[in-house]
């Protein structure tokens, strides 16, 4: 199946942000991690699970009328480290944008050790996790040390 | 300024020059010698769990040196139980001192404490995680022993688990090349994570659940306290705590310069008939707390230790 059948699966958009590339079924964990949810009044469409050439099967997101910026999609390095993110003006695109992974994701999770000191919601300093190894992705808590499990972290989503 | 959180914080020859730094400081420790180093500096001790010689030994190591000390006092009756955070907290004490021991007892909390401070802070141990002034302690009682620190053999046993003065040591002893033996019940191994760190350095370590089968190839044996709490039943405990108990008998076959140290307080994991014996240096590496520590304070308060201290150093 074509990667245009793929796109053609939901509506072009006419503005806003295409999340592309997402590793299946990641697409709610993205939703989530993006703050995208009920209360939102933006439209969402959602693919999961279609054919890719390069993932075999991936996940594809489009938000309208919402461009996202790159803070934003630097939160996604946890679940989709490798999508694909474009910025739609006028039905067309009007930027690539790219996840990029430094060496510390900051404010975006919290660790998810119980004993951690950043587990009182009332200290104020950021939650800081180190990035080891990006392939693959090995995090821990600047201020514990303890390794992070991905699936948990997925959970504490500031 | 930076503090010290984990013994990452100090290379090899940092280490080695506290440790000759704390042998000419050995004469005031012991009340032989006057050299108010640290006159008008003032320590902040932060204990936020219980502490009795690493609290007394961080004082006696400031005042024999000519500095102050402020303390927290009983964390019940301080502005922690309101529920002050302890950003809050550190914000306060970093106005009042020059530099922070500090004690609490979540994980993590002495580097939060580091990136919340204008001052150094010493961790004097975070839950599980570090306690680095420990084993600068520990590494001066096995040199002082041995006359070095590469190379040797050394049984890590008891509660490795949650004991985090094992956990600060390890890191230590594998930098100089030390071989580990780790000694425990399977309830209470090292951490998954310490020894794949461990092992990423080249360590040569063995874990096992016995305790007496190295003991004679050992130069160093260092016995943590099992406590009672962390089993479920009674039997369990006392049928694993058996296990790691030392007593004189068993150190018939042991090498001649072995020691024994621990971090105290002991229960009964050291048989009194211990202390008689050549090998015991639990005392003494109590007493080395002060010498370590007043090191410790000068470097990070940026005070040179005198070449030339005198009394019989």
């Amino acid at each position: 199946m074509s990667q245009e059948h793929n796109m053609r699966r939901v509506t072009a958009i006419r503005n806003g942000t295409v999340i592309d590339h997402i590793p299946a079924g990641q697409a709610m964990r993205v939703l989530e991690m993006l703050g995208i949810n009920k209360t939102s009044s933006v439209p969402v469409s959602m693919v999961m699970n279609v054919p890719s050439k390069k993932m075999g099967t991936k996940d594809i997101i489009k938000v309208e009328d919402r461009e996202l910026n790159q803070d934003e999609l630097n939160r996604l390095a946890l679940v989709a480290p490798d999508a694909h993110v474009a910025i739609i003006r006028a039905y067309s695109v009007a930027e690539k944008l790219t996840i990029e992974l430094g060496d510390e994701i900051t404010n975006v999770v919290r660790c998810t050790f119980s004993n951690c000191i950043t587990t009182n919601p009332r200290e104020p300093l950021a939650h800081r996790l180190k990035i080891l190894s990006r392939v693959p992705l090995e995090l821990r808590c600047h201020y514990c040390g303890r390794p992070q499990d991905l699936d948990e972290l997925a959970n504490n989503v500031i | 300024m930076p503090g010290l959180i984990t013994m990452d914080d100090l290379s090899n020859e940092e280490i080695l020059s506290i440790l000759d730094d704390a042998q000419r400081l050995l004469p005031v420790a012991q009340g032989e010698t006057y050299l108010p180093l640290l006159q008008g500096k003032i320590l902040g001790n932060l204990f936020f769990e219980p502490s009795t010689r690493t609290r007394m030994s961080f004082e006696t190591a400031m005042k024999r040196l000519g500095g102050d000390v402020v303390n927290l006092g009983d964390v019940k009756t301080s502005s922690v139980v309101k529920g002050e955070t302890l950003f809050d907290t550190i914000q306060m004490v970093d106005g009042y001192t020059d530099i922070i021991a500090m004690r609490h007892p979540r994980q993590g909390a002495a580097q939060y404490a580091q990136d919340a401070a204008r001052v150094p802070i010493l961790n004097g141990g975070d839950g599980a995680g570090h306690h680095p002034t420990q084993t600068m302690l520990d590494l001066f009682t096995i040199q002082q022993a041995h006359g070095r620190l590469d190379g040797l053999k050394v049984i890590l046993a008891g509660d490795l688990r949650y004991g985090r003065t094992v956990h600060s040591l390890s890191h230590a002893l594998i930098r100089f090349g030390c071989e580990l033996v780790l000694a425990s019940p399977s309830l209470l191994k090292m951490p998954k994570e310490i020894v794949n760190d461990l092992n990423a350095h080249g360590a040569n370590i063995t874990e096992t659940e016995d305790l007496l089968g190295s003991l004679e190839t050992a130069d160093v044996v260092y016995m943590t306290r099992i406590q009672k709490e962390r089993f479920a039943d009674e039997d369990e405990y006392a049928k694993v705590a058996g296990a790691y108990k030392l007593h004189a008998s068993n150190l018939e076959g042991a090498k001649e310069d072995m020691i024994i140290m621990h971090p105290l307080p002991r229960v009964d994991e050291i048989h009194p008939s211990v202390d008689q014996t050549r090998h015991a240096r639990y005392f003494e590496q109590a007493f080395n707390g002060v010498v370590a520590r007043m090191a410790l304070l000068c470097r990070l308060l940026n005070i040179e230790v005198p070449a030339d201290i005198g009394g019989g150093a």
